[in-house]
C-alpha cells in the first residue's frame, strides 16, 4: 500500500447515503493523498458512481463527512466544490448540448477556474489540443459521437483547473489506440501534480495509471491497496468476478 | 500557451448594429414630423419587442419557460397606480414601480426556482392569478372595474404621448443593449449551460441558483417597465387585463415563431406579430385566427422560426451569441 500522507487531498469518513430504504453506500471511508492516482472497481452498482456524486456534491449525502484538502465540504454546493478544486466527470456524458464543443469548455474555464473569456479561450484551446478535439471545437456538440463526448467530459472537467478529477468509466467503447492515447493524457496529468481517481472496468489501462486500487461492492470498500493485492483478494474475486480463485 | 483567439464580430453583423443605431437615431427625431398614430403605434411596437426580449432571456437562454410574466405587468402597473395615488410624479412613478416589482420578483425566485420545467410554468402562472386576485381586492382598485391614473391627464396629450415615445425607445434601446451584453459575458453562457443541464453546470462550477434569480429579477423588471409604459399610454388600469395571460402568449408567439434562444430572433418575431395585428387588428375573431394560422405554418415549416432561414442552412443567424474559435 502505498504511503498515505497526514493530510489527505480527499478524504470521505463514514460516508452514507440512502434512497428511502435503499442504502446504496454504507460507511465508506475512502481517502486519496495529493498528486495520488487511484482507481476505483467494483461490479454494476457497487456504489462507485454514487460514491462520485457524494464527493463531488451532485446530492446531499445520508450521514458521513467529506473533505478537501483538509477543509469539510459540508454544505457547500456542487459547483463550489468544483471552483475549491474538485471536477468530474459522467458515466453517461452530460454535455451542453445547445452549445458547441468550444463553447461547453470556454464556459467551464470561466466558471470553474475563475478565467475571464479571453484567458478561458486562450486555455480551452489548449484543453481541446490535447484531448484531440481541436478540429471539432466549433461543432454543435450534438453532432459528436459517443467517443467525442467522453473525450469532452474530460476536455470540460480539465478547463475548471481541478486539484483533483474524478472520471467516471471514461475509457469504456474506445479502440486499444484510443485508450493508449487516453492513457497518456491521464498520465500527464498526474506527473503534472494532478490528482486523479478513476472509475473503470477496463482494468489493463486502470492499471496503466493507478498506483493504488479501491474495490467496492454493494455499498461497501471490499478491500483496497496495492492493485494485484487488491485483485487477488478473495472476496474482491468473489464480488467482482463472481468466483474465487482455486 | 498557444494563444488561439476568439472570432471577432463578422462584418454583416457590424453593418447591422450599424443600421441598429441609425434607425434609433431616426426614431428619436421621428415624433417631429410623424403622425400622432404612428407615434403611438411605434410605442406599442417597442413594448412588444421589450417584452420580447425580456421572455427570450428567461426561456430561450435560461430555460425558465414561465407563463406568468403577467404578473409582473399588473403588478407594475399597480405599484405605479398606488405610487401616483401617493402623490409621486407618474413618469418616475414607472421605473420605481418596476424597481419595486423586481424586489417582488426576488422575494418569489426562492420559491419558484426550485421548481423544473412544467412545474415551474404552472407554478408562475398560478402566482399570477393569485397576485390579480389580491390586487382587486385593493379598494383603490375597486374590483374588475380597475382605475385611471388621472394624474397623467395633466400633461398636455401630445406632451404625454411624446414623452412615453421617448421614454419607450430609450428603454427598449437599453434592454436591448444590456441583454446584449449580458448574454455575451460570462452570465449568458452560464446560463446557456443552466437550461441544457442543470446538474452538470453545477459540476463545472456555476451557482446555477444565483445564475437563474439575477435573470429571473432583470426579466421581471424589463417586464414591468414595458407593462407600466403601456399602461401610461393606456392609463386605466384594470386587473384583469394588466395580469392577463395574453401578455405571457404574445411573448411565447414573438419569441417562437422569431427563433427562441437567439439574439435576433424575438426582435424579428415582435415585428412580425405586430405587422400581423396591424394587417388582421380590424378583422375581429379573424384576427386571432390569422395568429394562429400563422403559428401553425411555423410549426410546420419554420420550427426553429425566422432565424431558421439561416440555421437550417448550416449557418450563424445574425448577431449571434456562437463563440466561435479561430482554428
Amino acid at each position: 500500500m502505498s504511503q498515505i500522507r497526514a493530510e489527505p487531498m480527499l478524504r470521505a469518513r463514514g460516508v452514507n447515503k440512502s434512497y428511502g430504504a435503499l442504502k446504496v453506500l454504507l460507511d465508506v471511508d475512502f481517502q486519496v493523498a495529493a498528486g495520488e492516482a487511484v482507481g476505483i472497481v467494483g461490479p454494476n452498482g457497487a456504489g462507485k458512481t454514487t460514491l462520485f456524486g457524494a464527493l463531488a456534491g451532485s446530492f446531499p449525502i445520508t450521514s458521513g463527512e467529506i473533505y478537501l484538502q483538509g477543509q469539510n465540504l459540508a454544505g457547500t454546493s456542487s459547483g463550489e466544490r468544483c471552483r475549491m478544486g474538485l471536477a468530474r466527470t459522467y458515466q453517461v456524458p452530460r454535455p451542453f448540448l445547445g452549445m458547441t464543443v468550444f463553447e461547453n469548455v470556454h464556459v467551464a474555464g470561466m466558471s470553474g477556474a475563475g478565467l475571464s473569456s479571453a484567458d478561458a479561450a486562450a486555455e480551452g484551446a489548449d484543453i481541446l489540443r490535447d484531448t484531440g478535439l481541436l478540429a471539432l471545437a466549433n461543432r454543435p456538440t450534438a453532432a459528436l459521437g459517443l467517443l467525442d463526448r467522453k473525450r469532452l467530459e474530460v476536455a470540460r472537467a480539465l478547463a475548471t483547473k481541478p486539484h483533483v478529477i474524478l472520471l467516471d468509466e471514461i475509457g469504456g467503447g474506445l479502440t486499444e489506440a484510443e485508450l493508449g492515447a487516453l492513457v497518456d493524457l491521464i498520465r500527464q496529468l498526474q506527473a503534472s501534480g494532478m490528482t486523479v481517481v478513476w472509475i473503470e472496468h477496463i482494468l489493463h489501462a486502470l492499471l496503466r495509471v493507478v498506483t493504488r486500487l479501491v474495490c467496492m461492492a454493494e455499498g461497501r470498500v471490499l478491500a483496497e491497496g496495492n492493485p494485484r493485492e487488491v485483485m487477488a483478494h478473495p472476496e474482491v474475486q468473489r464480488a467482482y468476478l463472481g468466483s474465487s480463485p482455486e | 500557451m498557444t494563444k488561439t483567439p476568439l472570432l471577432g464580430m463578422a462584418s454583416a453583423d457590424r453593418r447591422l448594429i450599424w443600421l441598429a443605431a441609425s434607425a434609433l437615431a431616426v426614431l428619436a427625431i421621428l415624433p417631429a414630423f410623424g403622425s400622432a398614430l404612428a407615434v403611438d403605434k411605434l410605442t406599442y411596437l417597442f413594448i412588444l419587442i421589450m417584452f420580447a426580449t425580456m421572455w427570450n432571456l428567461l426561456a430561450g437562454y435560461a430555460g425558465l419557460v414561465s407563463v406568468g410574466q403577467q404578473a409582473f405587468v399588473g403588478l407594475g402597473g399597480y405599484a405605479m397606480v398606488r405610487m401616483v395615488d401617493a402623490g409621486l410624479p407618474p413618469f418616475p412613478a414607472i421605473f420605481i414601480a418596476a424597481l419595486c416589482t423586481g424586489v417582488v420578483a426576488w422575494a418569489m425566485s426562492w420559491f419558484v426556482l426550485r421548481m423544473k420545467a412544467g412545474e415551474f410554468a404552472i407554478a408562475t402562472w398560478v402566482i399570477a392569478e393569485a397576485i390579480r386576485a389580491m390586487v382587486s381586492f385593493d379598494p383603490i382598485i375597486q374590483g374588475e372595474t380597475g382605475t385611471s391614473i388621472t394624474a397623467l391627464n395633466a400633461y398636455a396629450p401630445e406632451m404625454r404621448r411624446l414623452t412615453i415615445y421617448l421614454l419607450a425607445l430609450a428603454t427598449t434601446a437599453l434592454m436591448v443593449w444590456g441583454s446584449w451584453k449580458l448574454l455575451q459575458g460570462r452570465t449568458g453562457a452560464e446560463a446557456q449551460a443552466i437550461r441544457d443541464d442543470e446538474e452538470a453546470a453545477a459540476s463545472v462550477g456555476i451557482s446555477t441558483f444565483q445564475v437563474k434569480q439575477r435573470i429571473y429579477i432583470l426579466a421581471s423588471i424589463g417586464c414591468a417597465v414595458a407593462g407600466t409604459l403601456w399602461l401610461a399610454s393606456a392609463i386605466t388600469f384594470q386587473p384583469r387585463t394588466g395580469f392577463g395571460v395574453q401578455w405571457s402568449v404574445f411573448m411565447l408567439f414573438m419569441v417562437l415563431v422569431g427563433g427562441i434562444g437567439t439574439f435576433i430572433g424575438p426582435i424579428l418575431g415582435a415585428l412580425l406579430f405586430f405587422a400581423l395585428q396591424e394587417i388582421f387588428g380590424d378583422f375581429g375573431a379573424w384576427y386571432l385566427a390569422g395568429v394562429g394560422i400563422v403559428a401553425i405554418l411555423f410549426a410546420l415549416y419554420l420550427p426553429r422560426g425566422i432565424v431558421g432561414l439561416w440555421l437550417d442552412k448550416g449557418r450563424d443567424e445574425p448577431l449571434t451569441m456562437r463563440k466561435r474559435l479561430g482554428i
